[in-house]
Parts: structure tokens; sequence; C-alpha cells
């Protein structure tokens, strides 16, 4: 499995705000069903990364590769249509819409064509049936109705996770999807995310420890914008540099 | 079962139905007139909340679309009174006096006129979209005092309303009824276009752009959509409008008629889709009412859209029935 091709890559890209190096020639790659976890002290640079690679964001220089093609130049919207399925560490979910109208958003991106204008968009079978299966699957199909403004934090991170599942993506870019959600809310997506990465592999940017270490088959520690150290769970809690400049605080805190 | 505001809407489209045809009865060919101008200043109002409603374009331009369907019936119905063709080389184009083809032109050339501004004041948002918007409404206003041909500044009359197969259109009650009925079908289309798959997309771009972005739709596409049906019906209005008063004149391109479409649909409600109804009714009651005690009736307008806009985001439709529900 090592040794299959990337389905992205991102080779040496650097990205300054000002004089601050949000990103300083970073590069890693995500295999076919793999979780590869990026992970670093709060403003390391995990977000700007997530933001240049699902396209929000431009890099000052280096490439970015997605299923072979480069996407350096393309917008987010072009990215998305390739199979990038990117949930927000800030939630930017539709909050006067219900829970349901933003999977069935989602479900309409999916589906790539929104210039319809007389048919009742919350009427159409196939986009309820691919919007209620993703809430299922995160659990929140209780919640369809409910707007989305009154979801807690925890939800709208499970709803963030519903819309990018509707995408069918071919690789998700998740931002904290844990924040937020409680011991057992973080277990039952542990366990869901467990299981997706069959589906499609996974950038993941976390802070829960116990989740990247029992998710990750590989993770990227970011520091001041560069990688200091990549490998496995194994590898990384064994690295000193790593321990010195990020876990070893976590272990004073 | 029906909803609160969908309770409030049929009875709203009743009254504006109810009211002319009492005025009939009682002789009032005054109030008939007024009635035509709240449904086709409403009309006006139901395409600017296409655009402000649901997709959160502040537009301050609308004027232009009213005014170019205003001018597309001013100018086919001059050449048609003075047979006069508008062009013979390359081709000949004749003038006409049939409504159906009248607002069919207003149609497309506000469409095709929303386009064009659309996509130059699209690229940009907040506050420089509400600017450029304004310089193109006002461009056309000044081209438009200057056009020495359709009157200049003075505008241009016609002398008969122009005609509708079957109908008496001179007969208040009668274009009163075209009004009408227009109205109610413009009314239809945008209810079903904010339920559509369309309406959804946009009304998420307003919310959350990069949301949308990331699902693999472009904002700017839809608000492009958007904004020319907007357009469009806003045109359609004004040729209707510029057929009422059998006048039309550069004020209908002025940025005082987009502010005061604006204030239509902010008062009756933004989004609402009687918004622009209710908010027009007012607007003319209170000029009609308060406007024969003092010029400064405006300043009644002006404390009313202040009060809306502090206290009743949802407009006066959101202030009887509260929040809208999201829809099933
Ligand atoms: N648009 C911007 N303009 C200027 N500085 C920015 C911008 N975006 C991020 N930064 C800065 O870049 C650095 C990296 O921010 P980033 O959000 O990527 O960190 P992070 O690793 O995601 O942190 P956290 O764990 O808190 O989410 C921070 O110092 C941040 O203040
Ligand atoms: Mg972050």
């Amino acid at each position: 499995m090592t040794d299959a091709h990337p389905v992205l890559k991102v080779e040496g890209i650097s990205k300054s705000f000002g004089a601050l190096k949000a990103s300083d020639n970073v590069s890693l790659d995500l295999r076919p069903g793999e979780i590869h976890a990026l992970i670093g002290p709060n403003g390391a640079g995990k977000s700007t990364l997530i933001k240049q690679i699902s396209g929000s964001l431009r890099p000052d220089s280096g490439r970015i590769e997605v299923l072979g093609r480069d996407v350096t130049d393309l917008d987010t919207v072009a990215r998305a249509r390739l199979g990038l399925g990117r949930t927000f560490q800030i939630s930017s979910l539709a909050m006067e819409f219900t829970v349901l109208q933003n999977v069935v958003l989602g479900a309409l991106g999916a589906r790539g064509r929104a210039f319809s204008f007389f048919r009742n968009v919350m009427k159409d079978k196939a986009l309820l049936e691919s919007a209620y299966r993703a809430l299922e699957r995160v659990g929140l199909q209780g919640e369809a109705q409910r707007r989305t403004a009154d979801l807690s934090h925890g939800q709208r991170r499970q709803l963030e996770v519903a819309v990018a599942l509707t995408l069918q993506p071919k690789l998700f870019l998740m931002d904290e999807p844990m924040a937020g959600l409680g011991a057992s809310g973080s277990k039952a997506l542990t366990g869901f995310l467990d299981q997706l990465r069959h589906e499609a592999p996974i950038l993941l940017v976390e802070h829960d420890m116990d989740a990247v270490f029992a998710l990750a088959d590989r993770i990227t520690v970011l520091v001041y914008g560069a990688v200091i150290a990549t490998g496995t769970a194994d590898e990384i809690r064994a690295n000193a540099e790593v321990r010195r400049a990020y876990l070893g605080e976590e272990d004073a805190a | 079962m029906l909803t609160r505001e969908t309770t409030l809407n049929i009875a709203l489209a009743a009254t504006l139905l109810a009211v002319p045809l009492l005025a009939l009865a009682m002789d009032e060919i005054f109030i008939i007139t007024l009635a035509t101008k709240v449904a086709i200043l409403a009309l006006a109002g139901v395409g600017l909340n296409i655009a402000l409603g649901i997709g959160g374009l502040v537009s301050l331009g609308h004027a232009a679309f009213f005014g170019i369907g205003g001018y597309a019936m001013g100018i086919l119905a001059a050449h048609a009174q003075n047979y006069e063709p508008i062009m013979e080389v390359p081709f000949l184009i004749e003038g006409t006096n049939q409504m159906p083809i009248i607002w069919l032109i207003a149609i497309v050339a506000s469409a095709l006129a929303a386009l064009v501004i659309g996509a130059l004041s699209l690229r940009t948002s907040g506050v420089y979209f509400i600017m450029i918007t304004l310089a193109f409404g006002q461009m056309l206003y000044y081209f438009a005092i200057s056009w020495s041909a359709y009157g200049g500044e003075d505008g241009q009359s016609i002398w008969v309303r122009n005609e509708f197969p079957g109908l008496n259109t001179l007969d208040p009650i009668q274009f009163f009824l075209i009004a009408y009925v227009i109205l109610c079908l413009v009314l239809v289309f945008s209810a079903r276009l904010a339920r559509s798959p369309f309406g959804l997309a946009l009304a998420a771009a307003r919310q959350t752009e990069e949301r949308v972005m990331t699902v693999g739709l472009t904002p700017f596409h839809l608000r492009l959509v958007a904004f020319v049906i907007s357009g469009a019906i806003t045109g359609l209005a004004g040729a209707l409008y510029a057929d009422l008063n059998r006048f039309v004149s550069p004020t209908m391109l002025s940025w005082h008629t987009s502010g005061e479409i604006m204030v239509f649909v902010i008062i009756g409600g933004v989004g609402r889709l009687f918004g622009p109804l209710v908010g027009a009714a007012v607007f003319i009651l209170l000029e009609h009412i308060l406007g024969g005690f003092s010029e400064y009736w405006q300043i009644f307008l002006g404390l009313l859209l202040l009060l809306m806009v502090l206290f009743a985001r949802g407009g006066l439709i959101g202030a009887i029935v509260g929040r809208e529900v999201a829809h099933d």
C-alpha cells in the first residue's frame, strides 16, 4: 500500500504573511487508504496549509498535485470538482438553513448542476437520499429539520463532515473535526473516520492526540510553518525533536 | 397546511384585487390607478428582491432596468404613433403599440443590460458593488437626459396607451387586471425560484461564499444569473409603469428610483415573497395621504424605514408573521 501512487502531493509549499512564514517549504503526501495526521502547536500553519491545498489561499511558491494532476493554478471550485472534500475549522455552514438544507446543498454541488429554477429542491428524491444518508452516517439524522444556527459546536462539526460526505470526494481535508465534540462524540467520530479512510484517504488536522495516535497511519509535525518530522505514530512518539517542540509542551501542560 | 405567511400573502393578494373592484363599483377611478401603481411598483420590487433578498446583492442600480423597460415602451410606441420606423438599414425595424411585444423587448433589453452590468460589478462586493451599480444607473440616466431623439430631459409622451389583444387597455380596471395578473404570475415564479436548486445555492452564496465554492459551485455564476432575472423583471415593471403614465423620462433611471424600489423591499421585508407588495402599498398610501398635508411626507417614510432597519429585520411581513420558517 505504501508505494501506491499518492492521491495528494504537496511539494515545497511556502506562504508568508508579511514577515511571518506560515508555510515554510512544506512537502507531504497522502496515499490511498491512509489517514495522514497533521499536528503542531497553535499557529503552526496547519489551517494555512489546508487552505492552500483546498484552493482558497495561493501559495507563494511550490506545487500541489491531486490524483496526478497539477492543481496549483486551479481555484477552489475546480479542485472541489476534482474530488477534494474539505471540512472547516471555523464552521462555514449556511446558518439560516436547516441542517438538511446544508447537506442538500452539498449533494447539489456533487451533482454539479444548480441552474434548475422550477423544481422544489427539498423534494428532489436523489438529493434527499444522498443528504439523509450523509446525516445518518454522522449521527445527525434526528436534527435534520433544526436550524443550523441552533446546533451546538460539536453538531456543527458533524454537519461539516456530513456535507463533505455528500460530495463523495476522492480525498478528505479535515481541519479539527473533533473540536467541541466531547469524549463520546470524539470516540464515535474516531470510529467513523477509521472506516471512512477506506472510501477516501484523509488529511487530518487534529489537536486530540488520542484520536491522532489511534487513527493516523502517518503523522506530519508542523512547527512555525515548517515540517520537523514525518513518520508513523511510533516514530513520531520516539522523535526527540518532536517531544521537545510539541509533545513535551503538552506533557508539561 | 398553510403557514401564517402564506395565509397573509393570500389575504394581501385578495386585498389588492378587491380594492380596485370596490373602487370601480363606487366609481372612484383614481383609486384604481393607485392600485395599478402599487401592483407595478411591487413587480419592480419583486425583481429587486431576487437579487437583494435571496442573493444578498445590494443593487442601487435597479433604476437602470426599470428605465430601460420604460424607454423600450416609449421608443417602440413613439415610432408606432408617428409611423416612423426605428431603423431602415440594414433591415427594417418598426415601432409597435402591442403590449406583449413591448414587454418582450423590455425584458430582453433589461436582461442584456443586467448581464453586462452584473458581469462587471459582481466581481466586487459590499460597498464597491453598491457604488458600481449606482454608477451604471447614473450613467444611463445622464445618457437619457442627453438623448434628444426621445425628449431628452423632458421625456417622451405617447398619446394613447398601448394595446393588448382582446382588451381595452384605456379602461382603468382592465389595465389594472393586466398588471395584477402579471404580478401574480411573477410572484408564483419567484416563489418557485426561491425553493429551487438555484434558489438554494444562491441563498447559500449569500450566507457563506466559501462553502458554496467548496461544494463545487461558482458564486459568481449564481449571482450573475440572479441579477439578470432580477433586472428582467424590474424592466418589465418599467414598461408597465411607463404605459400607466403614458410617459417615460430620465427620472425613471435616476438613483432616486433605485432607492425607492429598495425602500419598498426593506419596508415590506427583504427576501419575503410579498414584501415588495406591502412596501409599495405603504409607499403609495403614505405618499397619497401624507403628501396632502406636507410636501415633506418622505420624512415619515424615512422614519418607517429606520424603524424597520433597527427593529424589524423581516420588515412589515416579518413583524406580522415572525421569522421565516425554513421551508419543508
Ligand atoms: N490571512 C492571514 N493574514 C495574516 N496572518 C495569518 C493569516 N492567516 C493565518 N495567519 C497567521 O499564520 C499563522 C498560522 O496560522 P494557522 O491558522 O494556519 O495556524 P494553525 O496551525 O491552524 O493554528 P490552530 O491550531 O490554532 O488552528 C498564525 O500565526 C496566524 O496568525
Ligand atoms: Mg487551524
